[in-house]
């Protein structure tokens, strides 16, 4: 930063408590203007509270925060701070029951008087023109998939005349493509001047668009640098406040003779798969890749009986299952960790010891009765194993970080020691460490015979799968074993035969 | 950005045919209407006179004014039970403080001219206690309102003893009972209201606030809306309105019985979501809710015609209204919540 040009953004001392949990502790940050400034650290690091600083949804404590050397303005003037700072946060802000262009412009529809619909739907055409969104004005925003309401929202973000932008963890529920054009847009964005604030876990994506990134530690700022300054390892180090590797996967022998402990005939399922035959052996991790549209999360889903497939049989250790029934799944020796863990993943309410045994809570007593207390040795038990970052057995599931929920939730699966494990974006929202314990975790499990059929997402969880099933447009296109190149298997993804 | 922007071929399929449909879904009831209205023609030749079709009106329009109460409440997220019993206290209270202790007044005898003002103010009051209680208490809008429901209830069963107050100001009866340009003023003025509810909640901001708060009430505050404000005034408008419905149905009926507006709520409810009114907030019309008002009027009118017993009708009325919600559930679409 040179003395002629103020920073674009700057937050100076700033420390935020809520209650006794002190989420800033004298931290803060500066962006150059026009630059692209990723945010990175492990889940409560503080990096959540800083943007509702920084966006003016709350009041640091001690502090100050500066746009372009000015004090920002005060707290109710809603306006004053759009004008600044453009926020695409991590819940979605959109309202489903309304129309992409009343979404635009919600809240000033109009300037006084009754709303001119048809001019409101011409500025709406208008504005998803200029940033290029291919998205009818017309449409409910409910309709829209996650990555047309994100450039929705980045529309309306940006039509507020706001050069400054945060994106929090944009990235997190977008597949692959979506993604690179998400960066294409964003790098067109720096080059008309706009400056950004990007957070994600995903330390890579850091490499590919930003220019700096600050990194913060326990509520505390650890440093900021430019990314060319600081390589992968020492960001992580940072992050962490440890040396750490790179996660080793195991090695593993599974023989031809090996027990198939779920397979799929002919499975088929309209507008989502077709003629899927897969078998998962006895101590094998499988991969499940593909884009979004690919069809392997709903194939995944019928495996383990959240869709009833068109036709086509499911085999989990060696009995045909009905399809389309989740507690034959269950019964028949599967595991399972859904997709979203929010919606069917745990009863936030209920607490951990309850959360992980669901699945077991029979074999905890007699008689239809619970013993609680063998319920919170069982609990007490997998926290261990799964090194869940609690206050104990009994703390609600709902008070625990994204990765310490993921983890309750993988210990549910494993808590009925599962022939088959089917394992859905287990690292999606989590951190490093976490990260690195959940595929622990799963790699365990094959020790003692479990076969893990794993989707993802991410091809560094699909490292550790001794092959990986691609699949392209509801088929699976091919059959890669370890070892692959990232360009392969994108690649193939892709559709494009190398 | 390509067609590949859209990763799921099922979501684009059904995208088409939800906003055709969308455009219509306040009309999902019409098609009900016109069949009530054969089946009626059929039935009897009285009903399709025009002396019975508005007597139909009259008859609904005091409830039509708590589904309007409740439409805004519902859009915007909440949830209000006590409405029906403003329905009886509000216009019971009004009188007691204006006529004699002969004719069951407190005795204090305010000014006759207050009556009205003042059963509209008591239901706003009411209606603002409900919002105190769910917005600044942070209670549950159902428990609250379920609570007040008999609260109320109760305090208009022990002001007035349990009876019935007949001996009514003249100008409190007025306007549910006169006959302006040959209508009945209770249509008149729910008509107005609800042209006024349709247009404010269409055309203007304050309105289509309430499809944001009820649709995402964070997403409402981050755009600047200051969310509690408005749902504690539409809790006061609704209030209001419910009072307004018992000055009216005091007016139709001649006198205010103990339980004035009891039971209603289930009609209320039934008419706003077979009109299209999602319980989960953010959806639904204000026309909507008056086809829905609609739909239940002329059921009752065509069992009361075909002379259906007592004892069968409400067996009948819920058959109706369930078949009702299937017929718009399927010409929706969509899953109803």
């Amino acid at each position: 930063m040179t003395v002629t040009e103020p920073a674009a953004v700057e937050a100076r001392g700033i420390t935020k408590r809520f209650g006794p949990t002190v989420a800033l502790n004298d931290a803060g940050i500066v962006i150059t203007p026009g630059e692209t400034h990723a945010l990175v650290g492990r889940n409560g690091a503080g990096k959540s509270t800083l943007v509702s600083i920084l966006t003016g949804l709350q009041r640091a404590d001690l502090g100050e925060v500066l746009f372009a050397g000015e004090p920002a303005p005060p707290l109710t003037d809603r306006d004053a701070w759009r004008r600044r700072v453009a926020c695409v946060y991590q819940k979605s802000t959109i309202i489903p029951s309304l129309t992409v262009a009343e979404n635009l412009f919600i809240n000033r529809q109009t300037e006084r008087g009754p709303i001119n619909w048809r001019a409101l739907r011409a500025r709406a055409r208008q504005l998803l023109d200029q940033y290029g969104v291919a998205v009818d004005a017309d449409s409910l925003a409910g309709d829209l998939n996650v990555e047309e309401r994100q450039l929705v929202e980045i529309a309306r973000a940006l039509s507020f005349g706001a050069r400054f932008i945060i994106l929090d963890e944009p990235t997190a529920q977008l597949d692959g493509p979506a993604i690179e054009r998400l960066f294409e847009r964003m790098r067109d964005l720096r080059s008309q001047g706009v400056t950004m604030m990007f957070i994600s876990h995903h330390l890579e994506e850091v490499y590919q668009v930003c220019q700096s990134v600050t990194v913060f530690r326990d509520a505390r700022h650890v440093v900021t640098a430019a990314v060319a300054d600081l390589p992968h390892d020492e960001l992580v180090k940072a992050m962490t406040g440890e040396e750490t590797q790179a996660y080793e996967s195991k090695a593993r022998e599974i023989g031809d003779t090996a027990k198939v402990v779920l397979s799929a005939s002919g499975l088929r399922l309209k507008d989502r798969y077709e003629d899927i035959d897969l078998a998962v052996r006895s101590g094998e991790i499988v991969g499940l890749a593909g884009s979004g549209s690919s069809g392997k999360v709903g194939l995944a889903e019928t495996l383990v009986g959240l869709r009833k497939p068109d036709g086509g049989d499911v085999t989990i250790n060696g009995t045909a299952v009905r399809p389309g029934d989740v507690s034959a799944a269950l019964k028949a020796g599967l595991g399972f960790v859904p997709q979203d863990r929010h919606h069917e993943g745990f009863v936030p309410l209920l607490s951990i010891a309850e959360n992980a045994t669901m699945p077991i809570a029979h074999k905890l007593g007699r008689f239809g009765t619970i013993s609680s207390e063998r319920r919170r040795d069982r609990a007490t038990t997998m926290i261990k194993d799964l090194d869940i970052k609690t206050t104990g057995p009994d703390q609600p599931v709902g008070d625990l970080s994204g990765g310490n929920a993921q983890k309750v939730v993988l210990a549910r699966a494993l808590a009925d020691n599962p022939v088959a494990l089917v394992v859905i974006n287990p690292t999606a929202g989590v951190d490093v460490k976490a990260k690195q314990s959940l595929l622990g975790a799963v790699e365990d499990a094959t020790e003692s015979g479990t076969g893990v059929l794993l989707v993802s997402d991410e091809l560094d969880d699909l490292r550790i799968c001794d092959r990986v099933l691609v699949m392209f447009h509801g088929r699976v296109v091919k059959d890669v074993p370890r070892g692959w190149s990232e360009n392969d298997l994108v690649a193939a993804m892709e559709g494009i035969d190398s | 950005m390509t067609e590949s922007a859209v990763p799921d071929s099922l979501a684009v399929g059904s995208r088409g045919v939800g906003l055709r449909l969308g455009r219509f879904r306040d009309l999902t009831l019409v098609p009900v209407i016109v069949l009530l209205l054969v089946v009626g023609a059929i039935i009897d030749p009285v009903f399709l006179t025009t002396g019975n079709l508005t007597n139909v009106l009259q008859q609904q329009s005091a409830l039509a004014l708590v589904v309007l109460a409740e439409a805004l409440i519902l859009i915007a997220g909440k949830f209000d039970l006590s409405l029906e019993s403003t329905v009886g206290l509000a216009p019971a209270l009004a009188v007691m403080l204006v006529v004699p202790t002969t004719a069951g007044g407190f005795g204090i005898e305010l000014p006759v001219a207050l009556a009205i003002p003042l059963c509209l103010l008591i239901g706003a009051a009411v209606g603002a206690f409900n919002g105190f209680l769910i917005l600044r208490f942070q209670l549950s809008a159902f428990i609250v309102t379920l609570a007040m429901l008999i609260v109320v209830r109760g305090l208009q069963t022990g002001i007035t003893g349990g009876k019935s107050l007949f001996a009514l100001p003249q100008s409190f009866l007025y306007l549910g009972s006169a006959t302006w340009l040959g209508v009945p003023a209770a249509i008149w003025i729910t008509a107005v209201l609800f042209v006024g509810g349709i247009v404010a909640l269409r055309y203007f901001r304050v309105g289509r606030s309430l499809y944001a708060i009820g649709g995402n009430a964070d997403a409402a505050r981050a755009a600047g809306i200051r969310v509690e404000r408005v749902t504690w005034v539409v809790f006061v408008i609704a209030g209001t309105l419910a009072a307004l419905a018992g000055l009216l149905e005091t007016g139709r009926l001649g006198g205010i019985s103990a339980n004035q507006g009891n039971g209603w709520i289930f009609m209320v409810f039934a008419a706003a979501v077979i009109g299209g009114v999602s319980m989960d907030g953010g959806k639904g019309t204000i026309l909507g809710a008056l086809t829905g008002v609609l739909v239940i009027g002329l059921v009752e009118n065509i069992l009361t015609l075909k002379g259906v017993p007592g004892e069968w009708k409400q067996l009948v009325y819920g058959g109706i209204i369930l078949v009702a919600l299937m017929i718009s559930r399927l010409a929706g679409g969509k899953a109803q919540d």
